[in-house]
């Protein structure tokens, strides 16, 4: 019976109207494919040049290699300004989880007089201009003394990281179910014992996840450290200098590379919190 | 408990060393900014020796040498937050909404891009859209542009970056106040008659309203304040503020203007962003 419905009905309705009937469902369907083909077309520009067999000016394609991503120290001033930026990255998000870490436990846990301009401080941060943040911490800087280099980036990385760990811990703070920590109390756990045992591991993803964030802006910054590195080159530093006369290819090995990283630790991220979750 | 601590007392130790921290790093620099700019040179003093002498009118000044380069960069970062909003909510919506069990997926797919260098995809985009790229030569001989017009070192051009630049920031908060809607208000809302359009323009939109609060601002604040596409993307004649601070911090040595111009800045951000929130009427922000 319903087949006859069906044969009896779909040549009644006209092309024209098949047609537009097929884009109201499929419209957010292109949509998306549009939007992920704008989203990876510098990434996959910055891939493919990265086997461009061009010497020192990657502005044009010269024919394909694999010498770049064999040797991707080729060109020396890219591994020692890499090199820099992982050092600075590590050492600011270690500081900047620490520190936010216990301010997010701070506001997220407990009522206490100035709670809210406490959340003030951590909003302002993040509504400053970088180059606000930059030039201001350079002067103070230069006021006492203390010449641009790497301790001095080091500190302005920590100062613009900290806000976005807090606000990341704190959600996770924030969706934990206090019945958990209730449960562990009724179980003759004492306080101590309950963060350590059942609060700090449901909160771990959250500050795994702030350390990343933090590495990330840390390790992608320019305008910050453009101001307080002096002569020290980072990563960001040497693409934007080198930008003029052309960007080496191993700069394209290297950005290529931390965007594959980046994608395989959010992805293991996610298998282990499914299997947790299972 | 090994150790007994009074209870008030913990939260504050908990904040003191991060908030000693942006004390000394964060405050402290802007009340020093604020003492800079009011500086004037040290007669027959050498560049870059400045004393104090409460010039408010550094400010004035300030301004009126860089009207054009203050009002770009608000019409710039006001048009790019535009368009990042306008292709950033269908995506999140069909993140949040059409994707089933490739949520996860896709939402990593949305900011993967992101962990490659900022300086090295906007380099990749001022090559695709640049003379030698295959963009501009294809629509040439199409005749769809004139041999004399170029998309590289003009406006569109730094709007266009900074909208790509800033996208994630605009993404990932509408996605979170999407992906937090109850479902059930949409079914409830069709159970009432409303047609899709009506249910999308009456519960939708104005659900996910903090997350449109939210990521406009994270756009729109970072982009105000950038001069990296318009210096890379750009030309002399889309200078923006951000290039103006820069050059006078480390090309003039004129610290005193440099610092009446980022202040200017963040009061113009901060009184807009205020404007702003009061009229969107959203108290939770972050």
């Amino acid at each position: 019976m319903s087949t006859k419905i069906k044969d009896a009905t779909i040549p009644t309705i006209p092309f024209k109207a098949r047609l537009s009937r097929w884009f109201g469902r499929n419209l957010l369907r292109i949509y998306m494919i549009f939007g992920f083909t704008y989203l990876f077309i510098p990434v996959a520009y910055t891939f493919a040049f990265s086997f461009n067999d061009s010497g020192k000016s990657n502005l044009i394609w010269k024919g394909f290699t694999l010498n770049n991503w064999k040797n991707p120290c080729g060109a020396p001033e890219v591994c020692n300004a890499l090199g820099n930026s992982i050092k600075i990255g590590l050492l600011a998000t270690t500081f900047a989880t620490i520190l936010g870490t216990m301010i997010a436990f701070a506001i997220g846990r407990y009522q206490f007089k100035g709670r809210s301009s406490s959340n003030l401080l951590i909003f302002l941060p993040m509504a400053t201009p970088e180059i606000v943040l930059g030039a201001s911490l350079l002067s103070l800087f230069l006021v006492f003394k203390i010449n641009p280099g790497f301790w001095p980036t080091v500190i302005a990385h920590v100062m613009f990281c900290i806000s976005f760990v807090v606000v990341t811990v704190k959600a996770r703070i924030a969706s934990l179910d206090p019945r958990l920590e209730q449960a562990a109390m009724d179980l003759y756990a004492n306080e101590l014992e309950t963060f350590r045992r059942v609060t700090l591991p449901l909160v771990a993803p959250g500050i795994a996840g702030a350390a990343l964030l933090a590495f990330s802006l840390s390790f992608d910054d320019f305008i910050i450290t453009n101001f307080n590195s002096g002569t020290l080159i980072t990563f960001p530093k040497f693409v934007y200098v080198a930008a003029a006369r052309g960007i080496p290819a191993q700069a394209n090995v290297i950005g290529s590379s931390m965007f594959f990283l980046a994608l395989a630790i959010v992805i293991a991220g996610q298998l282990v919190n499914r299997k947790k979750a299972r | 408990m090994s150790i007994t601590l009074p209870k008030v007392r913990v939260p504050y130790l908990l904040l003191f060393p991060g908030f000693a921290f942006l004390f000394t790093f964060f405050i402290l620099p802007i009340v020093n900014l604020a003492q800079t700019s009011t500086q004037t040179p040290i007669p027959g003093g050498d560049t870059g020796q400045y004393e104090q002498s409460f010039a408010f009118s550094n400010y004035i000044n300030a301004f009126l040498d860089n009207r054009d380069q203050f009002a770009r960069s608000f019409v710039y970062a006001t048009l790019a937050t535009i368009f990042a909003l306008a292709i950033a909510y269908p995506l999140a919506y069909a993140i949040a909404f059409k994707s089933g069990k490739f949520k996860n997926i896709l939402l990593v797919l949305v900011v993967a891009p992101f962990f490659t260098s900022f300086l090295l995809r906007t380099i990749a985009w001022k090559q695709i859209l640049g003379e030698e790229g295959f963009l501009v030569p294809t629509l040439r001989s199409l005749h769809l542009m004139g041999q004399q017009t170029t998309i590289t070192s003009t406006a569109v051009a730094v709007v266009a970056g900074m909208t790509y630049n800033f996208l994630p920031f605009m993404t990932l908060p509408l996605y979170a106040s999407l992906e937090r809607i109850d479902p059930r208000t949409i079914e409830a809302s069709g159970d009432l008659y409303a047609n899709g359009i009506t249910t999308f323009r009456r519960v939708t939109v104005p659900l996910s309203l903090p997350g449109v609060v939210a990521g406009t601002l994270l756009t729109f604040i970072p982009a105000a304040g950038d001069y990296v596409n318009a210096s890379i993307l750009g030309s002399p004649n889309t200078k923006m503020i951000g290039n103006v601070i820069e050059s006078r911090y480390f090309k003039i040595v004129d610290y005193p203007t440099a610092a009446a111009l980022s202040f200017t800045l963040m009061a113009a951000i901060l009184i807009l962003v205020t404007l702003y929130i009061r009229k969107a009427g959203t108290e939770e922000l972050v």
